[in-house]
């Protein structure tokens, strides 16, 4: 049997639930065994989101361009794709912004109305991606195959989730150890 | 005293009149969730976690302000019930602002420990984030509405343990929200003893002691059951 294809991904997030995944220590060893790591910001080097991956684990939620481009890309290349973590499915302190009303108020409170020196508002088409208006969760934009919230998701939380998977059997995500916001 | 027999969950049992279904199941160690029942004050039947199917009703019926009547057949845990708990948890994260993460309950939440309990892995509904004030006029307390769900609690505290009735709620629908005094901030409120009653009372972060921050909201809860004994029984025990 081929090896499983396993991504991470890392949207409007703070990068914890991923500091989280590296606390499965030497857990991580036996992944790495079972696994290939196809497309990871703490696993490989590769920047191009590849073809045919069967397990991605999607941390952040969808707050600009980019994100919401690489979500969808994705979605169309990867068999399961996991919501990791609460600002994935919540859109939790990222989405804290979405009650000031748009993209254009948030910029103008953060580059003008904040500024100590120099005020103004970004604009590099191309090169920094453009805010949406509201930051969502990653099932408002895609559909999710599971659901792991936690702020972050503590590293047992991660590992009893993937590895039935690795059985090729669907975890049960029930109960405080596996569901527990925050 | 007269005494009314009916079924709960199949089990036989009888009980004192005037008793809710609620206590009824309680005491039979049937336990029904609920958010907004609190032990010593009266019940509203407002957060609608404790519905309960009843044999011959078509409709669901809030346990904690229904009485038991002769006959009755009831059943607390089936699965279009738990459908619908489940249902009003995810409603309750989408209407309000409730942020575990950065929360002053992160841990000690009974919000949170019911998401768990029915099931909540995400929430189906689009999340309405609403513009909600937080005040923190008060010398010694804050309440941010962001993180309130609106299970009255703390103006049933205030009203009926406490007698000063600083709270209330004001507007209605999606609009409601606790208010302090004649829609003052709360630091203004005259009536307020800052005895902080409602602090314990609450059940998520909306009302915290100030200078506690994530995770660190503790609440005396035995305290309120202390005030109502002493009451109702004389006993001044704790």
């Amino acid at each position: 049997m081929d090896k499983i294809r396993f991504a991470t991904v890392w949207l409007a997030g703070c990068s914890g639930c991923h500091m989280s995944f590296l606390d499965l220590d030497e857990w991580l060893i036996e992944l790495a065994q079972q696994v290939d790591v196809v497309f990871s910001p703490v696993g490989s080097d590769i920047k191009v989101y590849p073809e045919h991956v069967d397990v991605c684990l999607v941390e952040g939620g969808v707050a600009n361009q980019d994100n919401l481009e690489l979500l969808l890309q994705v979605r169309r290349q990867t068999k399961l794709l996991i919501s990791f973590g609460d600002c994935a499915v919540t859109a939790n302190v990222p989405a804290m912004r979405n009650m000031l009303d748009g993209a254009e108020a948030v910029l103008k409170r953060t580059y003008l109305e904040l500024a100590d020196y120099t005020p103004q508002l970004p604009h590099e088409p191309g090169i920094v991606p453009e805010l949406l208006d509201q930051v969502v969760p990653v099932h408002q934009v895609v559909p999710v195959d599971i659901y792991m919230p936690g702020c972050p998701p503590p590293a047992d939380r991660i590992r009893a989730t993937l590895e039935p998977l690795l059985r090729g059997e669907m975890p049960v995500m029930e109960g405080r150890d596996m569901i527990k916001f925050g | 005293m007269s005494v009314k027999t009916l079924k709960i969950d199949g089990k036989d049992i009888a009980i004192e009149s005037g008793t809710t279904v609620l206590q009824a199941a309680k005491e039979n160690g049937v336990a029904i969730p609920t958010l907004c029942h609190l032990d010593g004050v009266s019940d509203v039947g407002a957060c609608r976690l404790c519905l309960v199917e009843v044999a011959g009703s078509n409709k669901l019926l809030p346990a904690c302000v229904t009485e038991v009547a002769e006959g009755m057949d009831i059943q607390t845990n089936t699965p279009k019930l738990q459908q619908y708990r489940k249902m009003t948890v995810e409603l309750l994260f989408a209407e309000g602002n409730h942020v575990c993460a950065v929360c002053v309950a992160n841990g000690n939440c009974e919000l949170q420990d019911m998401a768990v309990l029915v099931g909540m892995d995400h929430s189906r509904f689009p999340y309405q984030f609403p513009d909600r004030p937080v005040d923190v006029s008060h010398e010694q307390f804050g309440i941010d509405h962001n993180r309130c769900i609106l299970c009255t609690r703390c103006v049933r505290v205030c009203d009926e343990i406490e007698g000063a009735h600083v709270w209330d709620v004001a507007q209605r629908g999606e609009n409601c929200f606790i208010v302090s005094g004649l829609n003052q901030p709360w630091g203004e409120v005259d009536a307020c003893t800052s005895c902080g009653k409602c602090v314990d009372a609450c059940p998520t972060g909306a009302i915290f002691r100030k200078g506690s921050t994530t995770g660190e909201k503790e609440r005396d809860r035995a305290k309120l059951e202390f005030l109502v004994t002493a009451r109702e029984q004389h006993q001044w025990t704790r």
